[in-house]
């Protein structure tokens, strides 16, 4: 490890003790409560996200079934629990997490042997088989799974490394800070390994890398048993956190959600898919008090990004580095504050679309008030709607015009950038 | 062990569907020799490649590679024994570097395999041997770009040196120098003969001036059928092949 990058994670890290103290709550005499449950939330995120983008941008398998062995680490990780609050199990909660992601691997192995055969298409059909089956199971079998109620337990099982209780949330949290760090160190050593580099080799060209000596199907089926095992310790550390863990752990909308991370954040840089799970824990926490709608945000952010930057959030900085280093990123100052206006508007006038909509259908009826940016609205009159479309409509087509103006300058300024190199 | 060719196929042949592209080749390539392939458009040789480096199943007959039955083997088995190629349309990792895909290109054979407890950086041996290679290649310079974004002409030696960079003795290069300038050929053709010295090559090549200069034994294929093998002297005079294609290269 490079001098640089060791005091990059060491920041990071430094970051992440220090973050819920900043949130201090001076009525109770500790840090926030939704402060720490929404960070510990972030750190099983990140490492689902970054295991699943194991598959995704470093592999080039599409995975739909990447729930499963988070799920699978988290039910496990009860029974565990229960074992050893019950005495049979002599591991101290610090280790539960190492547990729970050798469950995942455990059932990676059985599932990777099925569906690494393929590859594209075929792999990901078959693993949204394998999520579908697992999730069914999930609500079948209730002598693991607990049925729709899920499996509950009791993390205070007196067996701690560091005579640790873990009544508190605080110390939860630093052990999810403590794994989280673990693991994306692990899963970023991974990344420079011979295996790490032949599965971005199969991304790119497998069949190349079958007359180098390499099986592509051992690559693929070796990197979803680690992905599996990493997503396990995930699971682990919201099995140790809820102590209760349902069929939403292992169901599709997750496997979607780690999708969602990975890409959003840019499956292409290591730190892409840290960045999208940070990003979609806070809109899950901060836009869902605000918003019942906040799902409807996350599929059209998701969405746009499909269309418009495809490499995610991360690729679009790593864009500008090129400029940035030739010294002509002023001249994208004002392309940028050109959209501003426009960009907002749009955005203004969606959110008022959506929030007016789900206010006549669902909150109404719960006879709620509707605040819109600050301000009370009456949904049954004509002036918000006519606000909301016009808003809408003319934000997008002046966007569009702005977007092209910001086009032709991005071009010419990439263009002499690279002429100069 | 003298006399034991390198390579030797009997009775070779190979359907796509109802139609036979090869037709039954027989043919020997003798352990250090330099063996180019001729042939029109079509004759095969292409399919004849994929056929000894086992990316396709053959429909009938045999090969072996020193003595040991190749034909039913999976590529990598067939690489893992020394047998390495190169393909006609280029064939890299684009968004790996060109250092990564030299690299990639050197593992199995330096015993890394599905290794994910060697940390790459610290492979020294391995990194000095891919930056020796990416010197011979002349893309140094070009160490951290993007393959993808290599020009023809050097991804076309970058392919080259990702065939040779794992050290196998039997080399298999189809049309190494297809689309290159007179320049550019006349480089790949001194860097061909530098890697490859000492080792098998078999080779499909158009350009007969490369053949000719290159070869110590010349096969040509027509049709799915070798018509004529032997040194590059009696393929010149041979009656069949001038009208076959040599006649026809001419005119
Ligand atoms: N995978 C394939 N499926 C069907 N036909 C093929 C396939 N590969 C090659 N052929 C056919 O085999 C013949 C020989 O092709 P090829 O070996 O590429 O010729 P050459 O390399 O001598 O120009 C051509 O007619 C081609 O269309
Ligand atoms: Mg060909």
């Amino acid at each position: 490890m490079t001098r640089r990058s060791a005091i990059i994670w060491l920041t990071l890290l430094a970051v992440a003790i220090v973050l819920p103290w900043l949130f201090y709550d001076f009525a109770h005499h500790r840090p926030a409560g939704f402060v720490i449950s929404m960070l510990s939330q972030m750190g099983m995120m990140i490492i689902l996200a970054l295991s699943y983008n194991m598959l995704l941008g470093q592999a080039g398998l599409f995975s739909l079934c990447h729930a499963t062995f988070f799920g699978f680490g988290g039910y496990s990780t009860i029974h565990f629990l229960n074992a050893a609050g019950a005495g049979e199990l002599p591991v101290p909660t610090e280790l539960m997490p190492l547990l729970a992601g050798l469950s995942g691997l455990g059932l990676a192995i059985v599932f990777g042997a099925m569906a690494t055969k393929q590859r594209a298409t075929a792999f990901a059909m078959i693993t949204l088989g394998i999520g579908e089956l697992v999730a069914t199971a999930a609500l079948m079998f209730h002598h693991f799974f607990g049925g729709e109620g899920g499996v509950s337990t009791d993390r205070m099982i007196d067996q701690s490394l560091f005579g640790l209780s873990y009544a508190s949330g605080i110390q939860v949290y630093y052990l999810i800070v403590g794994w989280t760090f673990v693991a994306a160190l692990l899963m970023w050593l991974q990344t420079m390994t011979p295996l790490g580099r032949m599965a971005n080799a199969c991304r790119d060209n497998f069949e190349r890398a079958q007359f180098m000596g390499y099986d592509p199907r051992i690559v693929r089926f070796l990197q979803f048993c680690l992905a599996g095992f990493f997503a396990g310790i995930g699971g682990g550390l919201y099995a140790i956190t809820y102590e209760i863990v349902t069929f939403d752990a292992v169901a599709a909308p997750l496997s979607a959600n780690a999708l969602l991370m990975a890409y959003i954040g840019g499956n292409m840089v290591f730190v892409g898919p840290v960045l999208g799970a940070v990003l979609i824990t806070l809109l899950q926490s901060g836009v869902s008090l605000m918003s019942n709608s906040w799902l409807i945000y996350v599929g059209v952010l998701f969405i746009a990004m499909v269309t418009f930057a495809p490499a995610g959030i991360t690729g679009i900085i790593m864009a500008h580095g090129p400029v940035w280093r030739a010294g002509r990123l002023s001249r994208l100052i004002l392309p940028y504050l050109r959209l501003v206006v426009p960009g907002i508007a749009t955005v203004a006038g969606f959110v008022g679309m959506v929030e007016l909509l789900s206010f006549l259908t669902i909150g109404a009826a719960a006879g709620k008030h509707l605040v819109l940016f600050g301000s009370p609205i009456d949904a049954n009159t004509a002036a918000p709607w006519a606000i909301a479309i016009v808003l809408l409509v003319v934000g997008t087509v002046w966007l569009r015009f702005e977007a092209r103006y910001f086009a032709r300058v991005w071009e010419s300024v990439a263009g002499s950038v690279e002429a100069r190199a | 062990m003298t006399g034991m060719p390198a390579i030797r196929l009997a009775d070779v042949r190979k359907n796509f569907g109802a139609t036979e592209i090869i037709r039954g080749v027989s043919l020997d390539v003798a352990g250090g020799e330099r063996h180019a392939i001729i042939g029109p458009n079509g004759a095969g040789k292409t399919t004849l490649f994929n056929l000894i480096s086992g990316r396709f199943p053959i429909t009938a007959g045999s090969i072996e590679l020193r003595g040991q039955r190749i034909d039913a083997l999976p590529p990598q088995r067939i690489n893992r024994l020394g047998l390495s190629r190169s393909f006609q349309i280029t064939s890299i990792f684009p968004r790996l570097t060109v250092f990564e895909n030299l690299r990639c290109a050197l593992l199995w054979s330096r015993g890394y395999r599905y290794s994910f407890w060697h940390l790459l950086p610290r492979a020294r041996a391995l990194n000095e041997a891919t930056e020796a290679l990416l010197r011979d290649l002349n893309l140094a310079e070009r160490h951290d770009l993007p393959a993808g974004l290599l020009s023809y002409a050097e991804q076309r030696a970058l392919e080259i040196g990702m065939t040779v960079a794992g050290g196998a003795s039997v080399i298999l290069l189809d049309e190494p120098t297809a689309g290159m300038s007179h320049s550019e050929t006349e480089y790949a053709v001194a860097l061909i003969r530098r890697v490859t010295e000492g080792k098998t090559l078999l080779m499909v090549e158009h350009d007969m001036r490369v053949v000719f200069d290159l070869a110590d034994t010349i096969t040509v294929l027509v049709y799915g059928r070798v018509i004529a093998s032997g040194p590059p002297s009696a393929i010149r005079a041979d009656r069949a092949v001038q009208e076959a294609y040599l006649g026809a290269m001419a005119a």
